[in-house]
């Protein structure tokens, strides 16, 4: 080891590996992994969500979670976000592109994509 | 992509309780259901509540599964896994007299009763990383306070940062690890020393076993910090044969410190080199104390050399050396980092920071715990340990193994710091807290303390190796019956001229149990000596079993579980116990179905 630098590499490549363990997510993405959220397509949606986060360099802020089933299974794959102080929001019948879109517009962007949620979906 | 990560711990208490195999289950189930590229499982050190051993953690919910069985595998990774569903007969509750069973589930570990009010600092990675992978120690910060030591700061001002923080010696005596590193810095020598005592001897103590289980990385950091700032360029770890898994993953954080070059020439391009050494002790109680256990280095036998010169002066091979105990050395790389003003922040006035402490005996959460210095013995019996088990009643808390005292449930309200306990005559020591009920006879637990160092004394000197003898004979006497009221003042005498006399450490210490419990429990010698009686019903000697003639309904279970062949009687007929062949075993009582037998 000739550097700080060469720690600071070490570490930052490392982080992302750890980061889950510290658990200090200001928003929790949670996905519906129960029988009928995997039937319907919930893998997917997991997987875009764990890998869009972390490349988007998320991880320091944004907790990937799962659950079991929350009850509204016509609607699945169901995801919720959790962020405090926040009202809670429900997507619905999510796909791995609509995932990509809310780590987008509403991980990043703060905006909630209201189309897609549990309310736009019933009304 | 990992989404998930499986924590299995791999220190030795959940090692023993069969983590090993649970870890190669996981990976089979998890293969089974296709999630090896979702799931990680990674083997880390302590947790902290070795009793619920084999303990696994999930991320990133953090749920705490505890006694997790290989048939408990396959339900958790189709489960909570697979579906994201938590098994709930495997999530750790809290215990104790008034927890609700509805608040006493929690998901995540850092909610329970027993993590809550801890403060992890010397134990903070323990339990959190591989303890295998440097890199993830890299991660958590790790050899940033070596670099911003050889980078920024000089050897003077890292001394300075040390003495600032108030950090006081974690093996028991409690010098200023500031000021000692600065009398190493202060003598000029063509070669200097750094010893880390890993010696852990007490009796029922685990911690230094968990640090370098859990986190052996900020040991191999801590030292090479310690070199440079008293000027020395090789370190050796004294660690005890009796404790293979430390020895091994120590010597892999070695390896693999060299291999990155955070050990060996110019580290950090600073022109500093460090190096370091592993030595086993062979289990010598003695080589704990800091001039045995460098003769033992030197490769002698291990025997204590008087002091002045202190090791700062003539140490290990005649040079200037440092050596402090494994949790001291886990305190430093956090206090360079985050400075001495955090360090000094927690704690009490004369001692800062924290302290772990490794609970057993008659209490409920055994395992380890580290708290702020200024906690107290109830915080830490009542609300982290979960209380008394069986509906017994608190009696007395040991601290400091063979060389501390006892804190009795009068003082059960005192703040533990190092001047608190040394004002009651006891002791911090490395920190095993053995909690005691009503069950104890103190006597007899200062005869097991005292028959401790008596097999340990190392003979050089006579006061601790004749007198801590004739200490033992006379504690015998006592609890055989036969002690007088002269006896107890003779013992008592005695345990004040070893105290002065000894040579080191272990002597000078070896009394403390038995003046201790003279101080708080006098009564029960003189129940002993004049009654003829043992309060707790432990001391044999003093125990007579005899059966109630009204109760007994001739059973004949008795007679027949009986090994000595004390107890005569005919079917339906009550029975009587020979006390002259009774070996007081006590199997009679736990026979019988009429409660009958009684003793006193």
């Amino acid at each position: 080891m000739k550097s700080l630098a060469e720690l600071a590499a070490i570490r930052d490549k490392m982080k992302d590996k750890v980061v889950l363990r510290e658990g200090t997510g200001e928003i929790r993405v949670v996905v519906g992994m129960a029988t009928c959220g995997i039937a319907a397509g919930a893998r997917p949606v997991l997987n875009a969500f764990v890998e869009g986060v972390n490349k988007e360099g998320l991880s320091d802020k944004v907790t990937v979670s799962q659950t079991g089933c929350i009850g509204v299974c016509q609607f699945e794959p169901v995801v919720e976000i959790y962020e405090s102080d926040k009202e809670k929001v429900t997507y619905v019948k999510m796909t791995a592109e609509k995932a990509a879109e809310v780590i987008e517009k509403h991980l990043k962007g703060g905006k909630v994509i209201t189309e897609y949620t549990i309310t736009n979906a019933i009304s | 992509m990992i989404r998930s990560q499986v924590l299995i711990c791999g220190g030795t208490g959940c090692t023993s309780s069969g983590s090993k195999v649970l870890m190669t289950t996981f990976e089979e189930e998890i293969k089974k259901q296709g999630l090896e590229e979702e799931v990680k499982i990674v083997p880390t050190g302590c947790f902290g509540l070795c009793a619920l051993g084999p303990v696994v953690i999930v991320y990133p919910e953090g749920t705490f599964y505890s006694r997790v069985a290989k048939e408990d595998v396959a339900e958790i990774v189709e489960e909570h896994l697979l579906k994201g569903r938590l098994v709930d007969r495997l999530v750790y509750k809290d215990v104790g007299e008034d927890v609700k069973e509805e608040a006493a589930k929690h998901v995540s570990l850092n909610d329970t009763n027993f993590y809550k009010t801890q403060k992890r600092v010397a134990l903070r990675n323990c339990g959190l990383i591989n303890p295998e992978s440097i890199e993830e120690y890299i991660a958590m910060d790790g050899y940033a306070a070596l670099g911003k030591v050889l980078t920024e700061m000089t050897p003077q001002d890292v001394i300075k940062t040390v003495m600032d923080s108030g950090l006081r010696g974690r093996g028991g005596g409690g010098f200023p690890t500031g000021k000692k590193w600065s009398f190493t810095a202060a003598n000029s020598a063509d070669q200097k020393y750094v010893v880390c005592n890993a010696d852990e001897g007490d009796p029922g103590a685990f911690m230094d076993r968990s640090v370098l289980e859990g986190d052996p990385h900020c040991i191999v950091e801590a030292m090479t910090i310690c070199g440079y700032a008293t000027g020395a360029t090789e370190g050796y770890v004294y660690v005890r044969a009796e404790y293979p898994i430390a020895v091994r993953r120590l010597q892999i954080a070695i390896d693999k410190a060299r291999e990155y070059g955070l050990l060996g020439k110019n580290i950090f391009d600073s022109g500093f080199d460090f190096d370091l050494h592993i030595r086993l002790g062979a289990g010598a109680f003695v080589c704990g104390e800091e001039t045995a256990l460098m003769t033992s280095i030197e490769g002698n036998r291990g025997e204590p050399r008087p002091r002045p010169p202190y090791p700062a002066v003539k140490g290990l091979f005649g040079k200037p050396t440092t050596e402090n105990n494994v949790e001291t050395f886990a305190n430093i790389p956090q206090i360079i980092l985050k400075g001495a003003e955090w360090f000094a922040s927690m704690g009490t006035e004369k001692s800062k920071g924290t302290k772990v402490f490794a609970l057993g005996g008659k209490i409920r959460n055994t395992g380890l715990v580290e708290i702020p210095m200024g906690t107290t013995l109830r915080e830490i019996i009542e609300d982290i340990g979960g209380g008394v088990p069986n509906g017994k009643k608190f009696k007395a808390a040991q601290t400091g193994g063979p060389s501390g005292g006892c804190i009795p449930a009068s003082l059960i309200d005192t703040e533990i710091d190092y001047d608190n306990l040394t004002a009651m005559g006891c002791m911090m020591g490395s920190g095993g807290l053995i909690v005691m009920d009503e069950d104890n006879c103190m006597v007899d637990i200062a005869k097991f303390f005292l028959n401790f160092t008596v097999d340990e004394s190392c003979g050089k000197c006579a006061p601790c190796r004749i007198g801590t003898k004739r200490m033992m004979e006379i504690l015998e006497k006592i609890t055989s019956g036969n002690g007088t009221l002269e006896d107890i003042d003779k013992l008592e005498e005695l345990a004040y001229y070893i105290k002065e006399n000894s040579l080191c450490g272990l002597g000078q210490t070896a009394p403390n149990p038995v003046l201790a419990t003279l101080k708080f429990f006098r009564e029960e010698y003189i129940a002993h000596v004049v009654d003829k009686k043992c309060p707790a019903g432990v001391c044999k000697g003093l125990l007579q079993y005899s059966i109630d003639p009204e109760k007994c309904k001739g059973c004949t279970m008795c007679a027949r579980k009986c090994p000595a062949g004390a107890i005569s009687g005919t079917v339906k007929n009550p029975h009587s116990i020979d006390t002259t062949k009774c070996v007081k075993c006590g199997a009679c009582m736990e026979t019988c179905k009429f409660g009958a037998i009684s003793k006193g």
